[in-house]
Protein backbone atom coordinates (compact mmCIF):
# COMPACT_ATOMS: atom_id res chain seq x y z
CA UNK A 1 0.00 0.00 0.00
CA UNK A 2 2.86 2.39 0.86
CA UNK A 3 4.55 1.29 -2.37
CA UNK A 4 1.36 2.10 -4.26
CA UNK A 5 1.11 5.57 -2.71
CA UNK A 6 4.75 6.22 -3.60
CA UNK A 7 4.06 5.16 -7.19
CA UNK A 8 1.02 7.41 -7.49
CA UNK A 9 3.02 10.34 -6.10
CA UNK A 10 5.67 9.78 -8.77
CA UNK A 11 3.01 10.15 -11.48
CA UNK A 12 2.66 13.80 -10.45
CA UNK A 13 6.27 14.58 -9.44
CA UNK A 14 8.52 14.78 -12.48
CA UNK A 15 11.47 16.14 -10.50
CA UNK A 16 11.85 12.96 -8.46
CA UNK A 17 12.32 10.88 -11.57
CA UNK A 18 14.86 13.33 -12.97
CA UNK A 19 16.95 13.10 -9.81
CA UNK A 20 17.73 9.42 -10.35
CA UNK A 21 20.37 8.02 -12.67
CA UNK A 22 21.27 9.74 -15.95
CA UNK A 23 19.14 11.08 -18.77
CA UNK A 24 18.85 8.47 -21.56
CA UNK A 25 19.10 9.32 -25.26
CA UNK A 26 15.96 11.36 -26.00
CA UNK A 27 15.02 8.91 -28.77
CA UNK A 28 14.53 6.13 -26.23
CA UNK A 29 12.30 8.41 -24.16
CA UNK A 30 10.27 9.28 -27.24
CA UNK A 31 9.90 5.59 -28.14
CA UNK A 32 8.67 4.96 -24.60
CA UNK A 33 6.23 7.85 -24.99
CA UNK A 34 4.85 6.38 -28.23
CA UNK A 35 4.33 3.03 -26.53
CA UNK A 36 2.43 4.84 -23.79
CA UNK A 37 0.29 6.58 -26.41
CA UNK A 38 -0.40 3.28 -28.17
CA UNK A 39 -1.68 1.83 -24.88
CA UNK A 40 -3.75 4.96 -24.32
CA UNK A 41 -5.35 4.49 -27.75
CA UNK A 42 -6.09 0.88 -26.82
CA UNK A 43 -7.78 2.15 -23.67
CA UNK A 44 -9.77 4.72 -25.68
CA UNK A 45 -10.82 2.00 -28.12
CA UNK A 46 -12.07 -0.14 -25.23
CA UNK A 47 -14.01 2.82 -23.83
CA UNK A 48 -15.45 3.56 -27.26
CA UNK A 49 -16.40 -0.12 -27.50
CA UNK A 50 -18.25 0.18 -24.20
CA UNK A 51 -20.29 3.10 -25.56
CA UNK A 52 -20.87 1.22 -28.82
CA UNK A 53 -22.21 -1.87 -27.03
CA UNK A 54 -24.65 0.33 -25.14
CA UNK A 55 -25.75 2.21 -28.25
CA UNK A 56 -25.74 -0.30 -31.06
CA UNK A 57 -27.10 -3.44 -29.39
CA UNK A 58 -30.44 -2.11 -28.12
CA UNK A 59 -32.24 -5.42 -28.54
CA UNK A 60 -30.18 -7.11 -25.84
CA UNK A 61 -31.53 -7.66 -22.36
CA UNK A 62 -30.65 -4.75 -20.04
CA UNK A 63 -28.39 -6.78 -17.76
CA UNK A 64 -26.26 -8.16 -20.59
CA UNK A 65 -25.98 -4.84 -22.34
CA UNK A 66 -24.99 -2.90 -19.24
CA UNK A 67 -22.72 -5.69 -18.03
CA UNK A 68 -20.77 -5.82 -21.28
CA UNK A 69 -20.59 -2.04 -21.55
CA UNK A 70 -19.33 -1.70 -17.98
CA UNK A 71 -16.79 -4.50 -18.49
CA UNK A 72 -15.37 -2.70 -21.54
CA UNK A 73 -15.34 0.67 -19.78
CA UNK A 74 -13.61 -0.91 -16.77
CA UNK A 75 -11.03 -2.55 -19.03
CA UNK A 76 -10.39 0.85 -20.61
CA UNK A 77 -9.81 2.46 -17.22
CA UNK A 78 -7.43 -0.32 -16.13
CA UNK A 79 -5.59 -0.13 -19.43
CA UNK A 80 -5.04 3.62 -19.22
CA UNK A 81 -3.88 3.54 -15.58
CA UNK A 82 -1.53 0.72 -16.37
CA UNK A 83 -0.26 2.67 -19.40
CA UNK A 84 0.97 5.58 -17.29
CA UNK A 85 2.37 3.27 -14.61
CA UNK A 86 4.31 1.16 -17.10
CA UNK A 87 5.57 4.25 -18.92
CA UNK A 88 6.94 5.59 -15.65
CA UNK A 89 8.58 2.30 -14.69
CA UNK A 90 10.25 2.08 -18.11
CA UNK A 91 11.44 5.67 -17.78
CA UNK A 92 12.94 4.93 -14.35
CA UNK A 93 14.56 1.72 -15.56
CA UNK A 94 16.17 3.57 -18.47
CA UNK A 95 17.52 6.25 -16.16
CA UNK A 96 19.01 3.66 -13.82
CA UNK A 97 20.33 1.53 -16.70
CA UNK A 98 18.33 -1.49 -15.58
CA UNK A 99 16.40 -4.00 -17.70
CA UNK A 100 12.97 -2.80 -18.75
CA UNK A 101 10.17 -4.12 -16.54
CA UNK A 102 8.33 -7.21 -17.72
CA UNK A 103 4.56 -7.40 -17.47
CA UNK A 104 1.83 -9.97 -17.84
CA UNK A 105 -0.74 -7.27 -18.57
CA UNK A 106 -0.72 -7.70 -22.40
CA UNK A 107 -1.50 -11.41 -22.03
CA UNK A 108 -4.25 -10.69 -19.49
CA UNK A 109 -5.77 -8.02 -21.72
CA UNK A 110 -5.84 -10.30 -24.73
CA UNK A 111 -7.55 -13.03 -22.67
CA UNK A 112 -10.15 -10.51 -21.45
CA UNK A 113 -10.76 -9.20 -24.99
CA UNK A 114 -11.14 -12.76 -26.27
CA UNK A 115 -13.62 -13.61 -23.49
CA UNK A 116 -15.64 -10.44 -24.16
CA UNK A 117 -15.66 -11.19 -27.90
CA UNK A 118 -16.95 -14.74 -27.32
CA UNK A 119 -19.56 -13.41 -24.89
CA UNK A 120 -20.68 -10.90 -27.53
CA UNK A 121 -21.06 -13.62 -30.15
CA UNK A 122 -23.09 -15.79 -27.76
CA UNK A 123 -25.21 -12.89 -26.56
CA UNK A 124 -25.93 -11.62 -30.05
CA UNK A 125 -26.90 -15.11 -31.29
CA UNK A 126 -29.11 -15.82 -28.27
CA UNK A 127 -30.51 -12.30 -28.19
CA UNK A 128 -31.50 -12.50 -31.84
CA UNK A 129 -33.57 -15.62 -31.23
CA UNK A 130 -35.13 -14.49 -27.95
CA UNK B 1 6.32 21.41 -40.48
CA UNK B 2 7.91 24.62 -39.21
CA UNK B 3 11.00 23.11 -37.60
CA UNK B 4 14.02 25.37 -37.27
CA UNK B 5 16.28 25.07 -40.31
CA UNK B 6 19.54 24.84 -38.36
CA UNK B 7 18.37 21.83 -36.41
CA UNK B 8 20.21 18.60 -37.05
CA UNK B 9 17.81 16.20 -38.68
CA UNK B 10 17.18 12.94 -36.85
CA UNK B 11 17.24 10.20 -39.52
CA UNK B 12 14.76 8.15 -37.46
CA UNK B 13 12.28 11.09 -37.42
CA UNK B 14 11.57 10.31 -33.77
CA UNK B 15 9.96 13.66 -32.81
CA UNK B 16 7.76 13.56 -35.92
CA UNK B 17 6.62 10.03 -35.19
CA UNK B 18 5.87 10.95 -31.60
CA UNK B 19 3.93 13.99 -32.76
CA UNK B 20 1.85 11.87 -35.11
CA UNK B 21 1.26 9.36 -32.32
CA UNK B 22 -0.23 12.21 -30.25
CA UNK B 23 -2.38 13.19 -33.25
CA UNK B 24 -3.70 9.64 -33.60
CA UNK B 25 -4.45 9.57 -29.91
CA UNK B 26 -6.44 12.82 -30.10
CA UNK B 27 -8.43 11.28 -32.96
CA UNK B 28 -9.17 8.19 -30.85
CA UNK B 29 -10.25 10.41 -27.96
CA UNK B 30 -12.50 12.37 -30.33
CA UNK B 31 -14.22 9.15 -31.42
CA UNK B 32 -14.73 8.15 -27.78
CA UNK B 33 -16.11 11.62 -26.96
CA UNK B 34 -18.52 11.56 -29.92
CA UNK B 35 -19.82 8.14 -28.86
CA UNK B 36 -20.18 9.45 -25.30
CA UNK B 37 -22.22 12.45 -26.50
CA UNK B 38 -24.39 10.16 -28.60
CA UNK B 39 -25.04 7.97 -25.55
CA UNK B 40 -25.80 11.01 -23.41
CA UNK B 41 -28.33 12.47 -25.83
CA UNK B 42 -29.91 9.16 -26.75
CA UNK B 43 -33.52 8.80 -25.67
CA UNK B 44 -34.33 12.40 -24.83
CA UNK B 45 -32.61 15.12 -22.83
CA UNK B 46 -32.27 14.52 -19.10
CA UNK B 47 -30.36 16.40 -16.40
CA UNK B 48 -27.88 13.54 -15.93
CA UNK B 49 -27.40 13.28 -19.67
CA UNK B 50 -26.63 16.96 -20.11
CA UNK B 51 -24.21 17.06 -17.15
CA UNK B 52 -22.38 13.93 -18.31
CA UNK B 53 -22.27 15.27 -21.86
CA UNK B 54 -20.76 18.56 -20.68
CA UNK B 55 -18.20 16.72 -18.53
CA UNK B 56 -17.18 14.47 -21.43
CA UNK B 57 -16.69 17.51 -23.67
CA UNK B 58 -14.66 19.24 -20.94
CA UNK B 59 -12.37 16.23 -20.47
CA UNK B 60 -12.02 15.88 -24.22
CA UNK B 61 -10.91 19.53 -24.38
CA UNK B 62 -8.51 18.86 -21.51
CA UNK B 63 -6.99 16.00 -23.43
CA UNK B 64 -6.68 18.15 -26.56
CA UNK B 65 -4.94 20.81 -24.50
CA UNK B 66 -2.36 18.35 -23.12
CA UNK B 67 -1.76 16.94 -26.60
CA UNK B 68 -1.44 20.42 -28.07
CA UNK B 69 1.17 21.41 -25.47
CA UNK B 70 3.20 18.29 -26.12
CA UNK B 71 2.97 18.61 -29.93
CA UNK B 72 4.12 22.21 -29.58
CA UNK B 73 7.09 21.14 -27.43
CA UNK B 74 8.06 18.46 -29.94
CA UNK B 75 7.85 20.92 -32.82
CA UNK B 76 9.86 23.85 -31.51
CA UNK B 77 12.60 22.40 -29.32
CA UNK B 78 15.83 20.83 -30.48
CA UNK B 79 16.44 17.48 -28.81
CA UNK B 80 13.03 17.50 -27.14
CA UNK B 81 12.74 16.77 -23.44
CA UNK B 82 11.04 13.61 -22.25
CA UNK B 83 7.33 13.72 -21.55
CA UNK B 84 6.62 15.08 -18.06
CA UNK B 85 4.85 12.59 -15.78
CA UNK B 86 2.35 15.31 -14.93
CA UNK B 87 1.24 15.54 -18.56
CA UNK B 88 1.05 11.76 -18.93
CA UNK B 89 -1.06 11.56 -15.80
CA UNK B 90 -3.30 14.39 -16.97
CA UNK B 91 -3.93 12.64 -20.29
CA UNK B 92 -4.73 9.38 -18.49
CA UNK B 93 -7.02 11.09 -15.98
CA UNK B 94 -9.02 12.68 -18.83
CA UNK B 95 -9.45 9.22 -20.35
CA UNK B 96 -10.50 7.69 -17.02
CA UNK B 97 -12.95 10.53 -16.40
CA UNK B 98 -14.64 9.99 -19.78
CA UNK B 99 -14.99 6.29 -18.89
CA UNK B 100 -16.48 7.22 -15.51
CA UNK B 101 -19.03 9.50 -17.21
CA UNK B 102 -19.77 6.61 -19.55
CA UNK B 103 -20.42 4.26 -16.65
CA UNK B 104 -22.80 6.83 -15.13
CA UNK B 105 -24.62 7.17 -18.47
CA UNK B 106 -24.91 3.45 -19.14
CA UNK B 107 -26.38 2.65 -15.71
Amino acid sequence: MIEFARTVRLWFEPQEIREEGSTPDYRFSLANERTFLAWLRTALALIGGGFAVDQFLPDLRWAWRVGLALALLGAGVLCSLRAVNHWMRCEQAMRRGEDLPVSRFPAMLSVVVAVVAVAMVVVVLVGWEG
Amino acid sequence: MNAPADRERDPGLQPERTRLAWRRTTLASTVAAVLAVKTALHGGVSATGVVACALCCAFWLGFLFVAHRRIHDLTVTTGPRALAPRHATAAVLCTVAVAACGAALVL
